[in-house]
């Protein structure tokens, strides 16, 4: 078995480069179609990535707890308690990543000049450096130093627009409890950069205990935010989350917050599996193309080979190897371009002049595209999948010639 | 009749299998093509005239500076009597007026920061889809009354419902306190969040007194039919504020630089599919072609020995692949252009595309249209790269000597 | 005059460390209307003869004159035009294109030569009648007898009255039934138009109807008998 087994090897290969111009062509064919699978699916996967990154850090955290109402009804009534010292015991030794407290309500911002409706978020600074960007993105002044930090930290071009500067003093107006209005001056000791306009115009931050004192909420906060180790797969950390705190509060996911993104996700893999097979549908015309003409020029020397006594299954086999040791080199070319074009280019490509337009799909204007193993063992996978289903037909019926009939074809 | 046509058409069919095979292929692309082809210049349009129409319009008349900067005093003075005018020049009822500025809005539980709008009411329809989108209530009446209509959101953050009263806070135009006690008169849904929970409109004569505007507004919101008429509007309407040193116009593009932006990002990413497309159709035709010529080597030393030219060869199988071309060509785009009109009729929508399709005001089934130009470029495209790959197999037979062909296996 | 004229031919081959000397200073002279065989066994030189006088072919060294010209040193386009209009050629075997019909066959040429159509067609149908195949031209080649082919090659080899008419081993793959109708096919257009015939060949009884008989071995010719009038 073995050395017919051995034959069809040789057979396989040899037959492969008879006609070398022809092999070469569809090599270089299922390489490129290969490359783009993979370039594709990189560039779109490192876009995606990137907003999710920057969608999970605004929201932020990989899963968020706060009030079941919190969501119909976002305002300073629906809070939870939850003092730093509680939650730091329960949450101590899980195993995730950072987890912080916030407040988060709506406020209007008044300098001397405008006023602009923004988002007023109150953390805790020491927690909050491992949840969130800004700690990171200071351009000017500096970061808030604790949660009885009474400065606020704003976005670069909200202070344009407030036409207002570093240093200077503004008020804040929210509402307490009572609905009162509850309001509060602060001088501006940080700005900082962001990737989305959208992001600098709205979000503010003040320190934690100076934010509940202004809007009288105690040591109430509006969310707790948790990070896990992969953004892709949070249902344990949830899980683990709504086990050990308590049954009046809501533990959602980031999907599910922000449910624009999670869908993206969901929605990408899809069209990079949809992706990969229309490319390879348009190959696999060829493919069969050139299997049926190489077998069809071999007729005679199959009968022979029939008649000397070679089983048609060999035939088979040999024809189903042909065709897969030519899928396997254009994979390996196709592979390797693209693991070399991607590489490079991993650094970032700086797509800004469509900037904006991408913050309306909330992605930033640098696109680092990323190469996953998963993707490319995808691409493989189906290229010699559905090759091998191609192949069946032409070497099926290559098997079945009758050597008589095959050797006194003209 | 043309014996060398019928030569080309007759040596596509000698192996009727690898022609069909090479058709199917284009035939494939083809569809493909057509199909997301004629989606993109669907959904494109819907984008841009969703968008706009919500409530941006497609030109603008501002103060300089506003759009960037967004500060209450960048105003355009006497905007309504503006306003008048350029309805009179432009012979065009769909001009209106508008003002914007930020306020705190309390009801009696709650109290949430928004946009406040002062707009035209009787005007405000012909440039604006939200007095069409008020769901309960009413839109404004026309007067100066001390009503507002405000996004569903808004309504249910705020805890009120229509002939409730809610309070407004602000800063004036020359800073000083702005307040004003008005009663919902209709709430609206467009469907974008951030306008529902965000936005709230009032006349714009009572916004004048309530924020000291003295006649001043922000914005001259103009609509067009379409964007032919847009460009057109926005060449004469800079020629009548010409005299205006203050002010400027701008076109939808510069107000929404996002949208043609993400049409541009997303095509980008849609030419590198249909390039990878048709790139591999070229391949199958080359190697078909290549074949086609290399088993015929004998027969074209025969053919050149009795005088006949390798040009003349060459132009044999390059008429070979136009008709296959042309086959694959119309073929595709008939088929393609079925498939289209199929989805035209009944939708074309994918899981989890509601989610995304919303964030660009496009609905969460769409129904490509069928139009020519869509329709015909991708296989046009497909056919000329196919006769750009068959010039190597023909080209190949200049270099072909007789005797040696004739002399070939 | 001289249809043919060679002055001191010579062709080499190189086939993997061995020399061939297909033509070794090889001199012929064919008058207007001969009839002549070039006989040789397999290998002998004559194909390459024929190949040479037909343009097909450059020798190493030596001249061709075909009618008064010279043509081993003409361009590649001159000697195409040349082998269009002044000679036709009758191979062995696979004359014809399998996907035109017989007509088809013939009007091809006449086509790329620029004939009007309806003249193609009338010339067609009376040249195949002239080689007895009146009543076939609907037919495909893979539809006709190999006697048939050949008679069919010939007159497309004949449509545009050449001057000379070149034939390798035109009978190689006949039946002796059908090899002597296309020689007598062959005698008869030469007696009627005076078409110079040279035809390679090493069947006996091809060489039995030449009017002169020129025997080649290893490149050089060794015999020149002249036979017989027709």
């Amino acid at each position: 078995m073995t050395k017919q087994l051995q034959i069809v090897w040789t057979l396989a290969w040899r037959n492969l480069w008879r006609n070398h111009r022809r092999t070469l062509i569809m090599i270089a064919a299922v390489s490129v179609g290969v490359w783009a699978m993979i370039f594709m699916t990189a560039l779109m996967r490192g876009m995606v990535n990137d907003m999710i990154r920057s969608g999970v850090e605004n929201l932020p955290g990989h899963v968020q707890v706060h009030h079941p109402g919190f969501r119909d009804d976002p305002s300073v009534n629906n809070l939870i308690p939850a003092t730093d010292t509680e939650l730091a015991a329960r949450l101590a030794d899980r195993g995730f990543r950072a987890w912080s407290t916030r407040i988060n309500v709506p406020a209007v911002i008044t300098s001397e000049r405008e006023s602009r409706g923004v988002t007023l978020y109150g953390v805790d600074p020491a927690r909050d450096r491992d949840v969130t960007f800004v700690a990171d993105s200071i351009a000017a002044g500096r970061y808030l130093e604790s949660i009885d930090d009474d400065g606020l930290v704003l976005g670069r071009k909200l202070l344009e627009n407030l036409d207002t500067d570093l240093g200077k003093r503004v008020v804040l107006m929210s509402q307490d409890p009572d609905n009162d209005i509850a309001d509060r001056g602060f001088r501006i000791v940080g700005v900082f950069e962001a990737e989305l306009d959208n992001v600098e115009e709205t979000m503010i931050f003040g320190g934690k205990r100076t934010i509940q004192q202004m809007l009288r909420i105690g040591d109430r906060v509006t969310e707790v935010a948790v990070v896990g180790p992969d953004y892709r797969d949070v249902e344990p950390l949830r899980r683990e989350l709504a086990r050990i705190l308590d049954d009046d509060v809501e533990v959602l996911p980031w999907t599910e917050l922000n449910t624009y993104l999670g869908t993206m996700l969901r929605v990408m893999d899809g069209f990079v599996l949809v992706w990969t097979v229309v490319i390879f549908l348009a190959l696999s015309f060829g493919l069969v193309n050139t299997l049926v003409m190489a077998v069809f020029e071999r007729v005679r020397e199959i009968g022979l080979m029939l008649a000397l006594g070679m089983r048609p299954v060999s035939i088979l086999a040999q024809v189903m190897l042909e065709s897969l040791l030519l899928l396997a080199i254009g994979l390996a070319v196709g592979t390797s371009l693209a693991w070399a074009t991607i590489v490079p280019l991993e650094a970032g490509i700086d797509i800004s002049i469509v900037g904006e337009g991408l913050e309306m799909f909330g992605a930033s204007s640098v696109l680092y595209p990323e190469l996953l193993l998963a993707d490319v063992l995808l691409a493989d996978a189906v290229v010699l999948i559905l090759g091998i289903l191609a192949s069946l037909s032409p070497a099926w019926r290559a098997s079945r010639y009758r050597p008589v009939e095959a050797i006194t074809k003209v | 009749m043309n014996i060398t046509l019928r030569l080309a058409w007759r040596n596509l069919w000698r192996h009727s299998r690898r022609t069909w095979l090479t058709l199917g292929a284009m035939a494939f692309s083809n569809i493909l093509l057509v199909f997301m082809i004629s989606l993109q210049f669907g959904m494109y349009g819907m984008m841009i005239d969703n968008t706009l129409r919500v409530m941006t319009g497609h030109l603008q008349v501002q103060a300089e500076g506003y759009k960037d900067e967004h500060k209450m005093r960048q105003t355009v003075p006497d905007i309504a009597e503006l306003a008048a005018s350029l309805r009179r020049d432009l012979e065009l009822e769909r001009v209106a007026p508008r003002a914007l500025a930020f306020a705190l809005a309390s009801s009696s539980d709650r109290t949430y920061g928004l946009q406040i709008a002062g707009v035209d009411p009787a005007r405000e329809s012909l440039v604006s889809s939200i007095p069409g989108l008020v769901r309960t209530g009413n839109y404004l009446a026309a007067g100066d009354a001390a009503e507002i209509v405000i996004g569903s959101v808004l309504a249910r953050n705020l805890r009120v419902g229509t002939g409730d009263e809610v309070t407004l806070l602000g800063s004036g135009l020359d800073g000083s306190f702005a307040a004003a006690v008005v009663t919902v008169s209709g709430i609206f849904e467009t469907g974008v969040v951030e306008l529902d929970r965000g936005l709230a409109e009032v006349p714009l004569g009572f916004f004048q007194d309530v924020f000291f505007m003295e006649g001043a507004g922000h914005q001259v919101v103009i609509a067009a039919r379409d964007l032919d008429e847009a460009a057109l509007l926005t060449e004469r309407t800079r020629e009548l504020v010409a005299d205006n040193p203050g002010l400027v116009v701008h076109d939808w593009d510069a107000l929404q630089p996002g949208l043609r932006q993400a049409i541009k990002a997303d095509m980008s990413s849609a030419f590198f599919m249909y390039g990878i497309l048709v790139i591999l159709v070229a391949f199958s035709v080359l190697n078909t072609q290549l074949m086609s010529v290399l088993e015929r080597t004998r027969e074209f030393g025969i053919v050149m020995a009795l005088g006949i030219s390798p040009g003349r060869l060459g132009r044999l199988v390059l008429l070979e692949t136009a008709l296959m071309g042309f086959m694959g060509f119309v073929g595709g785009a008939v088929l393609g252009a079925l498939v289209t009109g199929w989805f035209a009729a009944n939708g074309f929508s994918y899981p989890g595309m509601d989610e995304l399709t919303a964030n660009f005001n496009l609905p969460s089934r769409v129904y490509p249209p069928v139009a020519f130009l869509p329709t015909v470029i991708g296989p046009l495209v497909v056919y000329f790269f196919s006769m750009v790959s068959a010039l190597y197999p023909a080209l190949r037979l200049n270099w072909l000597q007789p005797v040696e062909a004739m002399r070939a296996a | 005059m001289t249809a043919v004229k060679c002055i001191d031919l010579c062709k080499t081959y190189r086939q993997g460390e061995q020399e061939i000397k297909a033509l070794d200073h090889v001199d012929l002279d064919v008058e207007r209307g001969g009839f002549v065989c070039l006989s040789a066994p397999s290998g002998g030189g004559k194909t390459t003869l024929l190949n040479a006088i037909g343009g097909l072919d450059i020798p190493d060294s030596g001249q061709v004159w075909i009618a008064g010209t010279r043509i081993d040193n003409m361009s590649k386009s001159e000697l195409a035009r040349l082998r269009l209009t002044q000679i036709g050629f009758v191979f062995q075997a696979y004359n014809l294109i399998p996907v035109l019909t017989a007509k088809e066959n013939v009007e091809f040429v006449m086509q790329v030569q620029g004939v009007p159509a309806r003249d193609r067609a009338k010339l067609a149908l009376e040249i195949l009648d002239e080689v007895g195949l009146a009543g076939l031209g609907g037919r495909r080649p893979a539809e006709m007898s190999g006697g048939q082919q050949q008679r069919v090659a010939v007159a497309r080899a004949l449509v545009s009255r050449p001057a000379l008419v070149l034939a390798d081993e035109p009978t190689a793959n006949l039946d002796s039934h059908s090899a002597d109708g296309l020689m007598e096919l062959f005698v008869e257009l030469n007696r009627n138009h005076q078409t110079t015939f040279v035809i390679a060949t090493h069947d006996q009884r091809v060489m039995a109807y030449a009017k002169r008989l020129i025997k080649m071995l290893d490149g050089r010719i060794v015999g020149d008998i002249r036979q017989h009038e027709h």
